[in-house]
């Protein structure tokens, strides 16, 4: 065993750092100032705002429950919207974990960082993380997370209580900020060709499934404009395997060893 | 199917409504982890369906808006969110630009057409 160049409580203190630098903490505070003012609206308290955005820690979630509640709508009915929305935190878990765990990370260790996860927290992680030594990954996610909740929090208390001093078109505006942030978020993280088309099927193939009346679009819609992304960078990878192997026959000299390049 | 959130109380029904449903997913996604090699080229499809589900939650929060932001026409939320698109393209890949100038684009469209 090495010995690792920062400590545990570094790692998540640069999380927290992170949290605060990163531009999502604007966008974090905006929505959730959005949210307090709604759970004021709906009279709900000011302790069960707060309950609902440690517990859920997921926006779109969040408003739907609120939502539900405002409007009457069936337990049932609005159980499923939430499991319909929360959908994407499991694609999100499965592809960080891997990158933060170690041969040594027991499953409870993984259970903070897997609650911490959503849009803001998994696309700063993504980013940031692989810089640290991988045995501070986990640190340096739960800092960044909870970095997050706590401005999320105190946003959420602040939209409370100014509740009924906001403007109209404010509510519009903090609402705004959800898709606005992740497309331009998403777009940032999407470096390579397959998450560019995965962005740019998905925006496309779920409304039109949606329109089309088919049952959970965004389940069909993303699970297939994410194969399709992924089909076309597996067929991308052969042609330009064959073309260079193409290109080595053609020029009658072998193709150079590894490590044996120019 | 047809009990009311109220009926409930609010904290159980945050935690049969909110935390469960949604947290499941993230158990489950600490299960899918095990096993996958971060280099895997199954991570690579998991992670397009991770951007392409995201993509579509985007898409639908602009078609068909929660709340106060269903006031503002179709048109000035798609105009907004392309501008903002526009803005981070054009200005160095920056997060905070194409936010800023998405929200100003639908506050000014907003106030330019009121929905009729």
């Amino acid at each position: 065993m090495g010995t690792i160049p920062i400590s545990s409580a570094a790692a998540f203190a640069t999380g927290l750092k992170a949290a605060v630098q990163s531009v999502f903490v604007y966008v974090i505070f905006g929505t959730f100032i959005g949210y307090g003012a709604l759970c004021h609206d709906l009279d709900f308290s000011l302790p069960w705002a707060v309950a609902s955005t440690v517990l859920i820690w997921a926006g779109p979630a969040q408003v739907i429950v609120v939502t539900a509640l405002g409007s009457g709508v069936p337990v049932g009915e609005a159980a499923i919207a939430v499991t319909l929305s929360g959908l994407r935190l499991l694609p999100m878990v499965a592809a960080l974990l891997p990158l933060i765990r170690t041969p040594a990370t027991r499953f409870w260790h993984l259970l903070l960082p897997a609650h911490l996860t959503a849009v803001s927290m998994w696309v700063e992680s993504l980013r940031i993380a692989p810089k640290l030594p991988r045995e501070r990954r986990i640190a340096f996610c739960n800092g960044l997370g909870i970095g997050m909740v706590v401005a999320a929090v105190a946003a959420a208390i602040l939209g409370f209580v100014l509740a009924e001093r906001l403007p109209p078109l404010f509510g519009a505006a903090v609402l705004f900020l959800t898709p606005m942030s992740f497309t331009v978020s998403i777009a940032r993280n999407s470096r390579e060709l397959v998450d560019r088309l995965a962005f740019a099927f998905g925006l496309t193939l779920t409304p039109m499934f949606a329109l089309a009346g088919i049952d959970l679009a965004l389940l069909a819609g993303g699970v297939l404009a994410g194969t399709l992304a992924f089909a076309v960078h597996r067929v991308v990878a052969i042609v330009r395997e064959a073309s260079s192997e193409d290109a080595s026959a053609s020029d009658g000299a072998p193709s150079p060893k590894p490590g044996e390049g120019p | 199917m047809s009990t009311t959130v109220r009926e409930l109380g609010p904290y159980l029904a945050l935690v049969l409504v909110g935390f469960l449903p949604n947290e499941i997913w993230r158990i489950f996604g600490i299960v899918v982890a095990r096993g996958i090699n971060e280099d895997s080229e199954l991570m690579v499809w998991i992670r397009a369906v991770a951007t392409a589900i995201l993509a579509g939650i985007i898409a639908q929060l602009i078609l068909t808006p929660p709340g106060a932001l269903a006031i503002v026409p179709l048109m000035v939320r798609l105009g907004a969110v392309t501008a903002g698109f526009l803005a981070f393209l054009v200005v160095r890949r920056s997060v905070f630009v194409g936010v800023l100038v998405g929200e100003l684009a639908l506050v000014i469209g907003a106030s330019l057409w009121p929905q009729i």
